[in-house]
């Protein structure tokens, strides 16, 4: 199946019926996994258990930056090559990226209180992630906001595109400037610096993260192509009642 | 497992999280039959997609 056969909704729609169990089951077992391999870890020689909240910190700010990500390729998929699903996609991703956000937000908080001192800092990573949180919550509102989808589909992508620069700001804003956030490393020049013990369990959650992410975003794909069916048999039963 | 003096801060964390995703679960599968039923309705009611196959067919 290509991404051309995929532009069938209904096509779509038995993919999903297919696909979506296994999807789920798959990311129940690598969560399971994950949890217990993150209970397993040693504590850290200066976080000590605290180190326990970067398995799930870490996964939902990879994801946070991710979904924007996908949301981004969508809407280039809305405006230069019109796939009738890359709206649906992106209207499906946002508030599931706004959920992932706002747990990053959250937990990041809740380890910064014992680490740091504080569970908020205006530096320059932080913020950044904070205004991430609030451009998801703008998107969805522009969505609900417009009627007609095609005209709030084209007015979101361009939105979404110009949101995009924020990622860069975000991944090198603890190298750009001096932030009590600390440098990356995982995903760095050099290789993680992490020892297995700590790197293991955090891959496993971050791995089953993002398949929690693919599977309810697949639903919320489904949900949104049956909406717009109701929508027009709707608009289509308005219209055989006034004629 | 000891989870230190912290334990408070690591178990709100965790909590949340597993909060967070069973709404989103929960809201996800309250959707499908909020509008699985909305079909249902329009096909009782006699409203057919333009391809002839009724609101609720799939294929």
């Amino acid at each position: 199946m290509t991404l051309i056969d995929l532009a069938n909704p209904t096509r779509f729609l038995a993919l999903t019926a297919r696909v979506l169990p296994w999807l789920a089951a798959a990311t129940v077992i690598l969560l399971t996994i994950g949890l217990y391999q993150s209970a397993l870890a040693p504590d850290d020689y200066q976080q000590g258990a605290t180190v326990k909240i970067m398995f799930i910190h870490v996964p939902n700010a990879w994801l946070s930056m991710f979904v924007w990500g996908v949301m981004s390729i969508a809407s280039l998929g809305t405006l230069v090559w019109r796939h009738p699903l890359a709206d649906v996609a992106a209207k499906a991703a946002a508030p599931i990226g706004a959920a992932f956000t706002f747990l990053a937000l959250l937990t990041g908080s809740l380890w910064g209180r014992p680490m740091w001192g504080t569970y908020w800092e205006w530096d320059a990573r932080l913020t950044s992630v904070l205004i991430l949180f609030l451009m998801y919550l703008g998107l969805m509102a522009l969505w609900r906001a417009v009627d007609d989808p095609s005209r709030a589909a084209r007015a979101a992508a361009v939105l979404t595109l110009v949101g995009a620069i924020n990622l860069p700001i975000i991944k090198f804003s603890v190298d750009w400037w001096n932030t009590l956030h600390q440098p990356a490393s995982v995903m760095r020049m050099g290789g993680s610096t992490l020892d297995k013990s700590f790197l293991i369990p955090l891959l496993l959650m971050a791995i089953a993260f993002t398949l929690l992410f693919v599977t309810l975003h697949l639903a919320a794909m489904r949900n949104e192509i049956l909406r717009r069916r109701v929508r027009s048999l709707q608009m289509m039963q308005a219209s055989q009642k006034a004629a | 497992m000891s989870l230190g003096p912290y334990a408070s801060f690591i178990v709100t964390s965790y909590a949340a999280a597993a909060f967070v995703v069973v709404i989103l679960i929960g809201w996800i599968v309250l959707d499908y039959r909020s509008q699985t039923e909305r079909l249902r309705e329009l096909d009782r009611s006699g409203v057919t997609r333009r391809s002839g196959r009724s609101a609720t067919d799939r294929s």
